[in-house]
């Protein structure tokens, strides 16, 4: 059981400047986010475009502010969860107890919720009957690529996980790849090594092809693939992999008992609590009249947000508001020297 | 402006005026109309504003964008005739447009 003053999902921006501001009024905080990789929607959708209404900040790239903010947090040593999803969130007294998927559990009287959009999860097949063969012979990533040594293996996408893993696996599998059109969306040198594979017999490239149907009972047996003209092939097959990129859903969260909002969590506006007393919303996921779905409203909601951590945090102390400029506890925390 | 027709998969009909400049997605957001997520709001970094458009509309509205096509491939089940209705804007040459969500978004 990890203890913290408070827990933090979702390490996007929001999340990240919310850590700042509960580190440098002297709390600790964890957090925990479903991505790989720290920055959120930022680092995942718009890594390289430019961003332009970032106080102080003319012009920067999602990826670029990103590493700004865990520039600021240097000073602060803070734990990340990353790859962890939060699923269960239940009230036990005056604290709350977080379960991860991954089996890590925290106590903490302070949750707040910085999730954007939701957690990020791979978009899966729509044909029906799909569900009953996943993670056992459709899967949406590889955990363990010795698995389909041998085997027949239908890829479906036109990414770089696609056209990698059909590369890959194309050594010692037999490979369909299959992509709705024509061309790629990978990389250049990937695109020409599918084609050259292609050429060579070792990969089977279907275009302008999508998954129609799933045949099997226990087992995959076959696919029925068709293209846009109704034309439909007919591929055996042992696995099938999609790989069409993430999506966001709201998942676990809805399950809290808060007040859900067309996806949005509703919080008051002074400390950006939900209806769960130390359960906090801030960023593009929280709702309340006039909000604005920008990047410094959630640095604005979080900072608040940190501020009432404080009081169920150190119930027995009075917080005090204090500037960086002038305040030697906060330079300690820092670690800068004070005047 | 332009009056433009949204079609829910369940065959609800919404038609709106949406004025010129705004994006499709913009129009329905706007009034309300379910169907469309835009989780990304409009930066063509996700494909959660995926909308159908009616063959013979499909030649008369702007070309697909640079890089669109490879949103659509993580769309939910992706056609022929499949747009972000974030890249079409709206002006007077697309009135009476009509384009079809699908199932769901995500």
């Amino acid at each position: 059981m990890i203890k913290t003053d408070a827990l933090i999902i979702g390490a996007g921006p929001t999340g990240l400047f919310t850590a700042h501001q509960l580190k440098l009024i002297g709390l600790d905080c964890e957090i925990v986010d479903n991505l790989d990789k720290i920055g959120g929607q930022c680092i995942e959708l718009y890594p390289d475009k430019p961003i332009y209404d970032i106080p102080a900040v003319p012009e920067c790239t999602g990826e670029e502010l990103t590493n700004n903010l865990i520039n600021q947090l240097k000073p602060f040593d803070i734990k990340f969860h990353l790859s962890e999803r939060v699923d269960e969130v239940k009230k036990d007294g005056d604290k709350w107890i977080v379960k991860t998927n991954k089996g890590n559990v925290f106590t903490t009287p302070n949750v707040i919720i910085a999730g954007g959009v939701g957690s990020f999860e791979p978009r899966k097949f729509s044909v029906e009957g799909h569900e009953k063969f996943e993670d056992k012979s459709i899967l949406y990533s590889i955990k363990d690529k010795n698995i389909f040594k041998g085997r027949t293996v239908s890829i479906f996408g036109g990414g770089d996980s696609a056209l990698d893993w059909a590369v890959e696996l194309s050594n010692n599998c037999n490979v369909n790849l299959i992509h709705r059109r024509d061309e790629f969306r990978g990389a250049q040198a990937t695109v020409d090594k599918v084609h050259e594979l292609t050429k060579s017999k070792k990969i089977n490239l279907f275009t302008k092809f999508q998954l129609k149907k799933i045949n099997g009972s226990s087992n995959i047996e076959s696919i029925d693939i068709e293209d846009d003209d109704k034309n439909i092939k007919n591929l055996k097959t042992d696995y099938v992999l999609g790989f069409f990129g993430l999506i966001m859903q709201l998942g676990p969260i809805a399950n809290w008992g808060l007040n859900i909002n067309k996806k949005t969590v509703e919080v008051d506006t002074e400390k950006f609590e939900t209806n769960q007393k130390g359960i906090y919303a801030v960023g593009d996921i929280c709702n309340y009249p006039g909000k604005l779905k920008l990047i410094l409203s959630g640095f604005h909601e979080g900072a608040l947000a940190a501020r009432a951590c404080f009081k169920l945090a150190r119930p027995n102390e009075k917080y005090r508001f204090e500037f960086t400029t002038s305040s030697k506890a906060i330079k300690n925390r820092l670690g800068v020297k004070s005047d | 402006m332009a009056k433009i027709t949204y079609i829910e998969h369940n065959g609800t009909n919404h038609t709106v005026d949406v004025q010129n400049g705004l994006t499709v997605m913009e129009g329905a957001v706007q009034n309300d109309i379910p169907g469309i997520d835009a989780d990304c709001g409009g930066s063509m970094a996700c494909a959660t504003c995926h909308v159908y458009v009616k063959e013979d509309w499909f030649d008369k509205i702007n070309k697909k964008n640079e890089g669109e096509d490879d949103m659509l491939d993580q769309a939910y089940e992706p056609k022929k005739n499949s747009r972000l209705s974030c890249q079409i804007i709206v002006s007077d040459d697309l009135d009476g447009l009509v384009v079809d969500m699908p199932e769901k978004q995500t």
